[in-house]
């Protein structure tokens, strides 16, 4: 009872900086001027638009990714800490990167298509639906399926009647996550969509950033909410009715036994191999200038008042974006360690919170850095320009998913080994340091790495925060491509390389405490 | 020609190491009880003639004719595990039901696994036991040619065992099916089977 306590007071913290944004984006929306955007059959457009291509990314993702979580998961594969690795890395990748190298990639009839989105967000999210599944799958008792097999049923009925229902909660939670990302996306479609055919994400940006019309900004807002909040309630009693629990094993991967399995092997390889395309060809495009091979856009880039651009310094940029990933990654880590620490405590006898988690991940970082850029216009002190404005805005951004890595650990740990412990003769504060703090510690390592990975690369939130004379590394790359001609396109690649070369250091540098993710 | 079950010359590695080799045995309209020590390769034998694992070499064949070929889903063997194995998204009637498309089956199997009504249970309700039978009447559904019965009793306290074995004893001959019983108690086994062998003894090679 007395943890429970305990547990208000960082809830409470974590849950006021976490939702001030969005209520500021309530408070904003829900006035008639805002509300009148609501009428405009524009924004329905808008909408349908966002639904659609949300709706098509998810299913292309999920189909796409199922096979090769088979074969990771349930075959023996040579190779597969490799194929996994390439699966997944490009969930962390900046969204304004990803959106750069398939544009990079993709012939120019397709830039600006529903198609060329659909594909950046498979891109984006196999590796998630891989994760989810596969940690699911990877358990499932294989004996299960042959006590199935042996009362007369044939493979694929296997599959439909044991297998299927055994994933559908797994399925369907990533599913929703996929959805839930898609939907809120913002970095890819504006590098990568057509300015003709916006989401919600992109109108909100239009109308606060080129027509000053932040009533209509917040409506927008208002509505993005009300629809993401819909649906993660839908899709959490969706997944309470067919949660199961079926016998967990930890079998051992089946040799390749027929010509399904095969398929599955070699769709997973190519699949791999496709997912690194959109990077290459983004770091081959950034070494060819003219018809040749050339460092001039990494150079133009150092030495910007020497091209035709009279643009801020990389090396300024690159220090005012690692600046402002540092002071996120603090902020992240203290907000995501109270975070789950209050969840664990909270809910250690059942499940209530799980639903709640999940919301601030489907805040989307357009809608944090909109609230708070209205808290620093209408907030009794004007903070626009404020330095600590950006890094509190990616924090806001990188804490929930501090708190998804670290929670699995926490709930980890046996209390048991608390107790023993304390009967070892250690007083209460040193045997939880003792057990869960050591624990904890390295994870923290990891989900640090991820947060100042994600704050580097964070587009939705800083857009809306930083000041024009001081752009991150993204942003310098959307302001690029917002200009025409050949010398801003390869500037914008080679500051994305760049971007790339250090989340990747970040990343390996932080790995070790991220083995789980 | 032979029959009932005919296994000869099975031969099975499990990477590199050999678990059976060279193994013949024959089980014709009786109950056979199967001993030998944990790893010994018993379950192995068990899968391959269920049709859920293939052998290196050697045949399977039911009254002469080549079971290798056919697949497990069209075998008719059915296969009981130490573990129940329930599928829990059924209840304990669908899981009956699972292999038969003749669902008035699952009445009589209830009545003589004598647990009747419990049609609508879900499998989280029952007892170790209890799921146990239940996974058994689920084998018998399909009226299979064969039952193989892998430790069926091995997560199950003394008592229990020991009625279980003059029950199950009792199910399988008044529903007329052979089978072959795996465990490594020796008592079980004499308890249950009309003849007892050992792996070991079955075996080529490995004899010695």
């Amino acid at each position: 009872m007395r943890s429970r306590g305990l547990a208000i007071a960082p809830v409470g913290v974590v849950a006021l900086f976490l939702l001030a944004p969005v209520i500021a984006v309530l408070i904003a929306g829900i006035r008639p001027e805002s509300l009148h955007v609501v009428m405009e059959s524009r924004t329905w457009r808008i909408v349908g638009f966002t639904a659609l291509q949300a709706l098509l990314s998810t299913v292309v993702s999920v189909a796409l990714a199922l096979p090769a979580t088979y074969a990771l998961h349930r075959l023996r594969l040579r190779l597969r800490r490799l194929t996994l690795a390439v699966l997944t890395v490009p969930f962390v990748l900046p969204t304004v990167v990803v959106g750069l190298a398939f544009r990079a990639l993709l012939p120019d009839s397709l830039n600006g298509t529903l198609t060329a989105i659909i594909l950046a967000h498979a891109f984006f999210n196999i590796g998630l639906v891989v994760r989810v599944v596969g940690g699911v799958w990877s358990r499932l008792d294989g004996r299960m399926q042959d006590v199935a097999r042996t009362l007369g049923m044939s493979p694929f009925n296997v599959f439909r009647r044991v297998t299927l229902p055994y994933l559908r909660p797994a399925i369907l939670a990533s599913t929703a996550l996929v959805a839930m990302f898609t939907f809120t996306s913002f970095g890819v479609i504006l590098v990568l969509g057509s300015p003709a055919q916006p989401t919600i994400e992109v109108e909100i940006y239009r109308r606060t950033t080129q027509i000053l019309d932040l009533p209509a900004a917040a409506g927008l807002a208002l509505v993005q909410l009300i629809i993401v909040v819909v649906a993660l309630i839908w899709s959490a009693v969706l997944q309470r009715r067919t949660v199961m629990r079926m016998r967990q094993s930890s079998a051992p991967p089946l040799p390749v036994s027929n010509k399904c399995d095969r398929l599955c092997i070699i769709w997973t390889y190519v699949l791999a191999l496709a997912l690194t395309l959109p990077v290459l060809s983004l770091i081959l495009r950034s070494l060819r200038a003219g018809n040749q091979w050339s460092l001039q856009w990494y150079q133009q880039i150092t030495a910007p008042s020497a091209g035709t651009t009279r643009d801020i310094g990389a090396f300024s940029i690159v220090t005012t974006s690692l600046r402002y990933a540092a002071l996120a990654t603090l902020l992240a880590v203290v907000l995501g360690v109270l975070g789950a620490m209050a969840v664990q405590l909270a809910t250690r006898r059942g499940v209530t919170l799980e639903t709640t988690l999940l919301l601030p991940l489907g805040v989307s970082a357009v809608t944090i850095g909109f609230g708070l850029l209205l808290m620093s216009i209408h907030g009794p002190v004007d903070l626009r320009g404020w330095t600590l404005l950006v890094p509190l805005g990616q924090s806001l951004v990188a804490a929930p998913l501090v708190m998804m890595l670290l929670l699995p650990i926490l709930r980890s740990i046996d209390p048991r080994l608390r107790y023993v412990a304390t009967t070892l003769g250690a007083g209460p504060l040193k045997a939880w340091w003792a057990v869960d703090g050591r624990l904890i510690g390295r994870a923290t390592v990891g989900a640090a790495g991820l947060a100042c990975a994600v704050s580097l690369g964070e587009f939705g939130a800083t857009a809306f925060l930083a000041r024009v004379d001081e752009p991150t590394i993204p942003l310098q790359i959307v302001r690029l491509l917002g200009r025409p001609g050949e010398a801003n396109f390869g500037s914008a690649t080679a500051f994305a390389v760049v971007l790339l070369a250090i989340t990747a250091v970040v990343l390996t540098a932080t790995d070790r405490g991220r083995t789980q993710w | 020609m032979v029959n009932g079950l005919e296994v000869f010359d099975l031969c099975v590695t499990y990477e590199g190491e050999s678990l059976l080799s060279q193994l013949t045995v024959h089980v014709g309209d009786e109950i056979v009880a199967l001993l030998g020590p944990s790893g010994s390769g018993k379950s192995t034998l068990l899968r391959c003639i269920a049709g859920v694992q293939q052998p290196d070499s050697g045949r399977i064949t039911w009254n002469g004719v080549d079971l290798l070929a056919v697949p497990a889903h069209q075998r008719s063997i059915g296969l009981v595990f130490q573990d129940p194995l329930l599928f829990p998204h059924l209840t304990v009637g669908r899981n009956i039901a699972f292999g038969t498309k003749d669902d008035s089956r699952v009445a009589e199997l209830l009545s003589l696994i004598r647990m009747p009504g419990y049609t609508d249970r879900k499998p989280e309700t029952l007892s170790g036991g209890e799921a146990q039978r239940v996974a058994l009447a689920r084998a018998l559904a399909p009226q299979p040619r064969m039952l193989l019965l892998d430790e069926p009793f091995g997560a199950l306290d003394t008592d229990l065992r020991r009625s279980l074995t003059a029950e199950v004893r009792d199910l399988l001959k008044s529903t007329n099916t052979p089978a072959i019983h795996v465990t490594h108690d020796e008592d079980e086994a004499y308890a249950i089977a009309d003849r007892v062998v050992h792996l070991a003894d079955l075996q080529r090679s490995s004899a010695s």
